[in-house]
């Protein structure tokens, strides 16, 4: 067995070029899950969770770089919280504080769960996932990066190395459904943010179809109808008409976790929550 | 066919585990390799917090963590909890556990401890949301939670009161 602690991400990258179809460990919390089980061969190991350049995160401009290896429990705390509150709130939604210590932004988006918490808060930014092999670098958008349930774009020799998403100015809001408040994998979740200068709108859906769904339709609606240059409010009536929208767009399944029904109708109500913390005027918030 | 040697510190003492296969996590070479039986396993998918640890300060599941990683590691079991150098006192949640009644068949219990003294050092007065965030992702099936809690608070005041008298 080979297990490479990469120190460097051009150790990690050279480990991959030689190892192609090496495993590539970060936080471990869903790679050791498979392995404990004897699903998953681990003969071979690049260990890439002590890669500086891989931890932590930069603001450039209007821009964040966040390293893959960065954990659920950074992202969900101090300075970066408050540039991305969606994704904040997703990441201290995922397991427990033990998990959020070990788990990263980066294992998240190689899973690729149709359940992963910080994916439909990157699709609503549209964000970028950065990856690198011994010979490139690339950047893809996450709808490239995530292309079915549990599968990505990457190519055997190449690992994710950080994330890249803007800074926006505007409410954003992280909202998920599951059996209790811990250790919840999500039967649905929504991620809205609310670009005001860019005077539009962002929904995306988690759990309730293959991959992230952005509700385009009704990302539209929202976004023609809020009063922009005035209260910045949108009408409760209207505020209806999207949350059917937002149902429309789920493609959900029915599993042990929930029903198409249930989870269509989780959705619509995960969209009302979100959009009248995020849109409502004063009055109607604290009537909620 | 056996892993590279895996050099890690265990509550201070440093080893060498010669044998590990592969894919092993640190928990099965804690118990198996180490005879370090504190730690307990249960789920082995992270979701009981029953194999709780501290690798280089931080709180972690070590079911989910490869031994092969932790090479260099500085790891802290339950079994380095204990309030002097041998480890055979007993650490202040440890007392409180036992004093508040907050122990029944046991088995949960080395992983919590783990989670509450973590805590305790980060917050050394939690609010209630906060103790029971703490110990979220610990699962208990006999006590109903009630004096885990109780326990949390008497180490805190504790931990506290001695604070002040120093």
């Amino acid at each position: 067995m080979t297990a490479t602690i990469a120190r460097t991400l051009d150790e990690a990258c050279a480990a991959l070029a030689d190892r192609p179809h090496a495993v590539v460990l970060a936080g471990g919390t869903d790679l050791m899950v498979e392995a404990n089980r004897g699903g998953r061969d681990m003969e071979d190991v690049v260990v890439v969770d002590r890669i500086p350049e891989l931890r932590g995160w930069a603001q450039h401009g209007g821009s964040l770089r966040i390293g893959a290896c960065t954990t659920c429990a950074e992202i969900g705390d101090g300075e970066l919280a408050s540039l991305v509150p969606a994704l904040a709130q997703a990441a201290r939604t995922v397991g427990s504080p033990q998990i959020r210590n070990a788990a990263t932004i980066g294992g998240n988006l190689g899973t690729a769960s149709p359940a992963g918490d910080t994916l439909p808060v990157l699709a609503a930014l549209d964000a970028e996932v950065e990856v690198r092999s011994a010979s490139a670098s690339r950047m893809l958008p996450l709808h490239d990066f995530v292309i079915g349930p549990k599968a990505t774009a990457l190519e055997p020799g190449e690992l994710i190395a950080a994330v890249h998403l803007p800074v926006t100015d505007g409410p954003q809001e992280f909202l998920k459904v599951g059996v209790r408040n811990a250790m919840v994998i999500s039967v649905a979740s929504l991620a809205l943010v609310v670009d005001r200068p860019g005077r539009n709108v962002r929904i995306a859906l988690g759990s309730v179809g293959p991959v992230p769904i952005r509700a385009v339709e009704a990302e539209v609606l929202a976004a023609e109808r809020i009063d922009w240059s005035g209260n910045g409010i949108l009408d409760s009536e209207v505020v209806e008409r999207v949350c059917e929208l937002v149902a429309d767009a789920a493609r959900p399944i029915d599993d042990h976790r929930g029903t198409i029904a249930y989870r269509r109708h989780a959705v619509d109500v995960l969209a009302r929550r979100s959009l009248r913390r995020a849109l409502a005027s004063e009055e109607e918030r604290n009537g909620l | 066919m056996a892993s590279e040697p895996l050099n890690l510190s265990v509550n201070g003492r440093p080893h060498r585990v010669v044998d590990a296969l592969p894919g092993e996590s640190l928990l099965f070479v804690l118990r198996e390799r180490l005879g370090l039986a504190g730690s307990k396993n249960a789920c082995e998918e992270g979701e009981c917090g029953s194999c709780t640890v501290r690798v280089d300060g931080r709180l972690v599941c070590s079911c989910l963590v490869l031994a092969a990683a932790t090479d260099g590691s500085e790891v802290t079991t339950i079994e380095g909890l204990g309030s002097d150098s041998s480890g055979a006192g007993l650490a202040d949640v440890q007392q409180a556990f036992l004093d508040a009644g907050a122990v029944q068949c046991g088995f949960c219990t080395p992983g919590l401890l783990m989670a509450v003294d973590q805590l305790l050092d980060d917050d050394p007065a939690p609010d209630d949301l906060t103790v029971r965030e703490a110990i979220s992702g610990n699962l208990c099936r006999c006590t109903g939670y009630g004096r885990i809690l109780e326990a949390v608070d008497l180490a805190a005041a504790r931990r506290g009161s001695s604070d002040d008298s120093q």
